[in-house]
């Protein structure tokens, strides 16, 4: 697959290290969330067959993590962003 | 004080190495000294302003500079590889640390790599077989890791027939071998 | 011996003599023949034997789609089996000799199987090695591997080297014939990177075996002048012995380029074959069509051919397969065959046209609405039986027989991403589908154009198609002229008679029988029968027999082919050797290594390393006398608590991080707390993963302010890295922290030992007494003004220092410790030293960060800050993980000293069966812990905090061990940590 990095154009998946789902990037508070919010965090995900928001990390290469929009059916990358830009759209800060 | 300590190069030797195979020429550099710099959170202006002073260059991603007496080549957001002569900037952090303060974060990174300075007349016959950069597409002062036979290293094109790799110490005599393995397939 | 079937013409250079040998036979040829076409000069049509029945075969082809003349190249190590000669090149010597035959291809044992067929059906071994089950292993397995498989493999070390590499273009050609060499062209002259690539050692593709012309021209000289023009584009690069073998997501091809396959011997360093990774922005699949045959009975005989195959040996090679022909058709490219045969002057002795109407051939005997029903001569070729439209048989004396049952295009590639190939009506034929590879067209044969005309127009449309979607623009140059007839074919699968056999698989001895068997135990749909026959599953994945089973399984099931469906295609196009996958990694260059600073001078004195990951590490450092390992070993502890010890220990990670936010960063990646560190001393931390398991362990040092170096296991250098970028950037974006490894910047001694201050001290320029530099002190000195750091940790229970300096300064460090440690009689200790002390001390490594441990389970529970949030501080506290009967670390010691422990071992009571149900956990890790002078180990065990001073078994089912233990304290040495601080 390619991987068209926000930065560097497109890049090969090969230089890339998957993670998961994107919702990885909605980590609740610690302090005050509780074990049952993240064990919903950590452990419920959807698996969908189509559009599916993954964090991959450019391992061997600018070690940016981005969010991918990709179809899980035909590996069409619909979207890349930097992860920082997401997470922090999302309103996650220190 | 104690007698100085002596050094070794990355091939573990006292001095640099070069190899000739047929046109192509790979120049071991333990002349260079290298440190990281990044800019801290909501310091960019001040970093640019400090690097400009100190003759340090800046590049765009993906981008390698030339400078006096610093150069630099960029590996990720917000961060640099500078280089400089190691005869006069052996301590290359503490040089730099004063002139950032703390608008920059500054590490040492002079020993993590081994640089190899490869020349040719053209040298995509041999660095197609090695990396999936697009060597002969790229600019000249295209800097980008990349993966050389499973090592994660920095390619700068300086232009068709000169490249510099650096690849991690202690992989250079591997890293060494694939290159003078490839180079002597294309004789 | 003569060449007695070399004819007239042909693209061989008659004027060079290539000797060979098959069999240990010695035969002649000419460059530009296969060994195929020159056995077929010299007569010989048999080449092998069928993979089940042991049938013997000739070639049925002469491409790579060829499913028989399979043959051994070579002999010795450089022996490979299974080699198409219908495409191995001719060079002189080759040696090639025939497979799965004993004693000889004439005469093979195995063949009694043939006699046996009726056992042998569809799913023979599914019917046959059912039962009983005790039998799968001692009498089916042995017998089946020893009859399975065609050649075989040299028992010896691949003596070649094989590389790899990375293209990129704007538009990949798959196929150089008329359709593959328009678009280069085309994208050639308007400027695009151009890739063409083709399997053969010619380019021209069919061209090369067709007579007709075009632009005036032969279709070859026409190829060779394109190719010329191509050649002298800077932006075209032109591959010959390439296989594109798949094609893969987002327009990234696989491609095997032949370098050296057509020589004896591979020159000089050259690699045998080189992997291409080809990254195209658009690519075109040009490939052309396979032949595919009419069944009938005993359609295998040697000397019976694809038409188009017969036509390719005497056009392109000057080789009649037989002094008397015929041909057997059921389309007009059928008898195109007898006329370039009859225009060589060979006897062509009837074409055989299953189509009832249509103008019939001048000068040749050409019967309409006739079939052939049966073949004979088992070793070769010698009749064959025709039945006329009017039901009259008749018998022929026939050395060689065309066949043509229409063409496949050659649409593989462009089914690789699941895409279906469609059903085409005036073809009888699939073609490409929809849903291809993205940027993936298809021209030419491939995409069912059949003519030379409308291959040629449409290739070159397909590339100007192509590049306008790059937004380059290429000019539709004049079509040269070229025959442009219709292929006016009429369905014929197979010929309905007798009772015999007759072959749609003959690799895999799939025959119509076989089918129809298939389809009355209800096998009907395409995967099931593919599976149940074995039809299309040998190595040439079905390329010329698949649609025929399609097409009789549609006519048994009363549905069209396009309802019966096909099976689709996986990479490789054909098939690829391992070595060519593995590249330059295997052997000793399997992966790269990572030298440590002190290797030079480990290697000198001896060492023995060990392989931790990529790095080789000091493993023991044997002295003269020392006959076993444990002697080193022992020594080298023993010294080292007793005096100092040395020990590279550069391979831990180390990661420097910066920034205002350091510390706090900290906080939130170790479960216990850093912000509260003190500049200038360090502290172990724990790292959680976020499900609440033990993710890494290490000390960081806070070397300022805003300035701290962290330390990771050797193992987890990489992924706590890439943990911490992570958390940087996606889970706290704002923090103000910067990153960067320096592992490998700085070399690094773990000085350890009641002396290790004084041999320090005669070294570093810097006062380092116990209150100068104290427990956990951290700071940078220098060793005569050399910049140094110095750590004051210890992972052995001593006195113990780390002491680093830029890494080209390591190998002088080393040999400084070793030399004024002399006065110390200081040892230099490996890795398996380092795991003694660290057991004896009680201190976890991998074994105990398993992924699957607490810090509960190492007893390291108390490290879990609940003040403050950090990565698993909230899952830890999952009820299931903090049982008060859940593992715990113990230490472990046989009750009779002499006994050994074994690792792995489970914990028992005493009466307890080895039973799941009473299994109490496990020993992690064991060493001989010459202190102690017995086995020691630590080990999780259920409640073990609870069961200190208990005894119990140490079971090993597997390694048949049993020793009786006591569970003791993990620290088993300077529990009060009395020497460390000393």
């Amino acid at each position: 697959m390619i991987i068209h990095h926000p930065i560097l154009g497109p890049r090969d998946a090969q230089e890339f290290v998957y993670l998961g789902d994107a919702s990885l990037i909605n980590r609740p508070d610690g302090l005050t969330a509780g074990v049952e919010a993240f064990y919903d965090y950590l452990y419920n995900r959807g698996n969908p067959a189509g559009e599916h928001r993954e964090l991959w990390y450019h391992e061997q290469g600018d070690r940016s993590w981005l969010v991918v929009t990709r179809n899980t059916v035909t590996h069409e990358i619909i979207k890349v962003e930097l992860a920082r830009d997401v997470a922090k759209a999302a309103g996650r800060t220190k | 004080m104690a007698e100085p300590l002596h050094a070794l190069t990355a091939l573990g030797q006292t001095i640099p190495y070069t190899k000739e195979i047929g046109p192509y020429r790979i120049i071991e550099r333990f002349d260079v000294a290298l440190a990281s710099l990044a800019t801290r959170k909501g310091r960019d202006g001040e970093v640019r302003a400090a690097a400009a002073k100190a003759g340090l260059p800046l590049p765009d991603p993906a981008r390698a500079a030339s400078g006096n007496p610093y150069s630099a080549f960029w590996v990720a957001p917000d961060m640099w590889m500078v280089e400089a002569d190691f005869a006069t900037h052996e301590d290359i952090a503490a040089l730099l640390k004063p002139l950032f303060g703390e608008a920059a974060s500054i590490t040492e990174q002079t020993d993590a790599w081994v640089r190899f300075d490869i020349t040719a007349g053209n040298l995509a016959p041999l660095l197609e077989r090695l990396s999936n950069v697009d060597f002969p597409a790229v600019p000249d002062g295209y800097a980008s890791r990349t993966v050389i036979e499973h090592i994660g290293c920095y390619l700068i094109r300086r232009d068709i027939g000169s490249v510099v790799l650096y690849g991690p110490r202690s992989s250079a005599k591997s890293l060494f071998h694939a290159l003078e393995v490839t180079a002597r397939s294309l004789l | 011996m003569s060449q007695k079937n070399r004819i007239s013409g042909g693209q061989i250079d008659r004027s060079k003599v290539l000797t060979f040998t098959f069999d240990g036979k010695t035969y002649s040829g000419h460059p530009g023949d296969t060994l195929a076409s020159a056995l077929l000069a010299n007569g010989v049509r048999l080449m092998g034997r069928s993979f089940k029945y042991h049938r013997p075969r000739g070639p049925i082809s002469a491409g790579s789609e060829e499913p028989n003349a399979l043959v051994q190249l070579r002999s010795g190590a450089r022996q490979e089996p299974n080699t198409r000669a219908t495409v191995a090149e001719l060079f002189d010597g080759l040696d090639a000799t025939s497979q799965n035959r004993w004693p000889s291809l004439a005469f093979d044992a195995l063949a009694i199987n043939d006699r046996l067929n009726t056992f042998f059906t569809a799913g023979f071994y599914y019917k046959t090695f059912m039962w009983p089950a005790s039998f799968w292993e001692k009498v089916y397995e042995p017998i089946i591997r020893r009859a399975a498989g065609l050649g075989s493999l040299t028992r010896e070390e691949d003596p070649d080297e094989y590389d790899k590499g990375f293209l990129h273009c704007d538009l990949l050609v798959i196929g150089a014939g008329p359709a593959g060499l328009m678009a280069a062209l085309a994208a050639g002259r308007a400027g695009a990177r151009v890739i063409l690539a083709d399997e053969d050692f010619r380019f021209g593709g069919r061209l090369n075996a067709e007579t007709l012309s075009v632009g005036g021209r032969t279709g070859a000289e026409w190829a060779d002048s394109v190719i010329a023009e191509l050649a002298a584009l800077p932006n075209v690069r032109l591959m010959l012995r390439t296989t594109v073998i798949g094609a893969f997501d987002h327009g990234i091809y696989g491609a095997v380029e032949r370098v050296s396959d057509h020589l004896a011997v591979p020159l000089e360093g050259k690699p045998r074959q080189t992997l291409w990774r080809i990254y195209s922005k658009r690519a075109l699949l040009a490939g052309g069509a396979t032949e595919r045959p009419i069944a009938f009975e005993n359609n295998d005989r040697p000397g019976i051919m694809m038409a188009g195959a017969l036509r390719t040996y005497a056009n392109r090679f000057g080789v009649t397969v037989g002094e008397r022909v015929a041909v057997f058709t059921n389309n007009e490219d059928g008898l195109q065959t007898a006329r370039d045969l009859v225009e060589k002057g060979v006897d062509v002795v009837a074409v055989i046209d299953a189509r009832p109407d249509g103008p019939l051939l001048p000068g040749i005997r050409h019967l309409k609405g006739a079939e052939v029903v049966d073949a004979a001569g088992r070793l070769g070729l010698k009749s064959i039986t025709i039945r006329q439209a009017n039901g009259r048989t008749e018998t022929v004396e026939v050395s060689a027989l065309g066949v043509s049952g229409g063409w496949n295009p050659n649409v593989n590639i462009s089914s690789h991403h699941r895409s279906k190939p469609v059903w085409s009506e005036a073809l009888q034929a699939f073609v490409p589908g929809e849903g291809g590879p993205q940027g993936l067209s298809a021209a030419g044969a491939a995409a069912g154009q059949m003519s030379t005309h409308a291959a040629l127009e449409g290739g070159q449309k397909a590339a100007i198609a192509a590049l306008a979607e790059l937004g380059i623009s290429a000019k539709a140059d004049t079509v040269p002229e070229a025959e442009d007839r219709p292929l006016s074919i009429t369905p014929k699968w197979y010929v309905n008679a007798g009772k015999g056999r007759a072959w749609i698989d003959p690799q895999n001895d799939v025959t119509v029988k076989d089918i129809k068997l298939a389809h009355k135990e209800n096998f009907t749909s395409v995967e099931h029968m593919k599976r149940y026959t074995t039809l299309g599953m040998a190595t040439d994945q079905g390329k010329t027999g698949n649609v025929l089973g399609l097409a009789i399984m549609a006519g048994l099931t009363g549905q069209t082919i396009p309802e019966t469906g096909t099976t689709i295609y996986r990479p490789p196009y054909t098939p690829v050797a391992m070595g060519t996958l593995a590249g330059r990694s295997r052997g000793k260059e399997f992966k790269p290594f990572r030298l440590t600073p002190s290797h030079k001078w480990a290697e000198e004195q001896g060492a023995v390393f060990v392989e931790v990951g990529m790095w080789l590490r000091t493993q023991w450092l044997p002295k003269p006398g020392e006959k076993h390992w444990r002697e080193s070993v022992d020594r080298e502890v023993l010294a080292t608590r007793k005096s100092v010890g040395i020990c590279d220990v550069t391979t831990l990670g180390k990661i420097d991080i910066q920034g205002t936010d350091a510390g706090a960063f900290l906080d939130k990646v170790y479960c216990n707390t850093f912000s509260t560190l003190a500049v200038g001393r360090c502290r172990y931390g724990l790292m959680l993963r976020e499900d609440g398991m033990v993710f890494d362990d290490g000390t960081t040092a806070r070397m300022g302010e805003n300035e701290y170096v962290m330390t990771t296991t050797t193992a987890n250098a990489v992924t706590v890295f890439r943990h911490l970028e992570y958390c940087r950037q996606v889970l706290w974006p704002d923090m103000d922290v910067q990153l960067i490894s320096t592992t490998e910047a700085w070399a690094q001694f773990s000085v350890a030992g009641p002396n290790a201050r004084k041999l320090l001290e005669k070294i570093v320029d810097q006062d380092i007494s116990d209150s100068a530099f104290p427990y956990m002190a951290a700071g940078n000195i220098t060793i005569g003004g050399l910049r140094a750091r110095l750590f004051r940790i210890s992972f052995s229970g001593e006195l113990a220092y780390e002491i680093a300096v830029p890494t080209r300064y390591g190998d002088a460090l080393i040999r400084r410790l070793v030399e004024e440690g002399k006065a110390f009689d200081a040892v230099v200790y490996g890795t398996e030293a380092l795991g003694v002390m660290r057991v004896e001390k009680g201190h976890v490594a991998g074994n105990e960060l398993n992924g699957q441990s607490t810090a509960l389970n190492m007893g390291l529970g108390k490290m879990v800050s609940k003040m403050k949030d950090s990565i698993g501080m909230v899952l830890s506290q999952r009820e299931g993980m903090n049982q008060p009967d859940g593992y715990r670390l113990v230490g472990v010691k046989p009750v009779d000293p002499a006994a050994t422990l074994t690792a792995g071992s489970h914990f028992l009571e005493k009466d307890a069966k080895p039973v799941i149900e009473n299994d109490g956990g496990w020993l992690t890790s064991k060493v001989y812990s010459p202190h102690l002078g017995c086995d020691i180990a630590l080990g999780y065990l259920k409640a073990g905090d609870q069961k200190i001073g208990r005894r119990m078994r140490a079971v090993n089912l597997l390694a048949k061990t049993e020793t009786e233990v006591e569970i003791v304290s993990p620290h088993f040495f300077d529990p009060e940590g009395e020497r460390l601080r000393g």
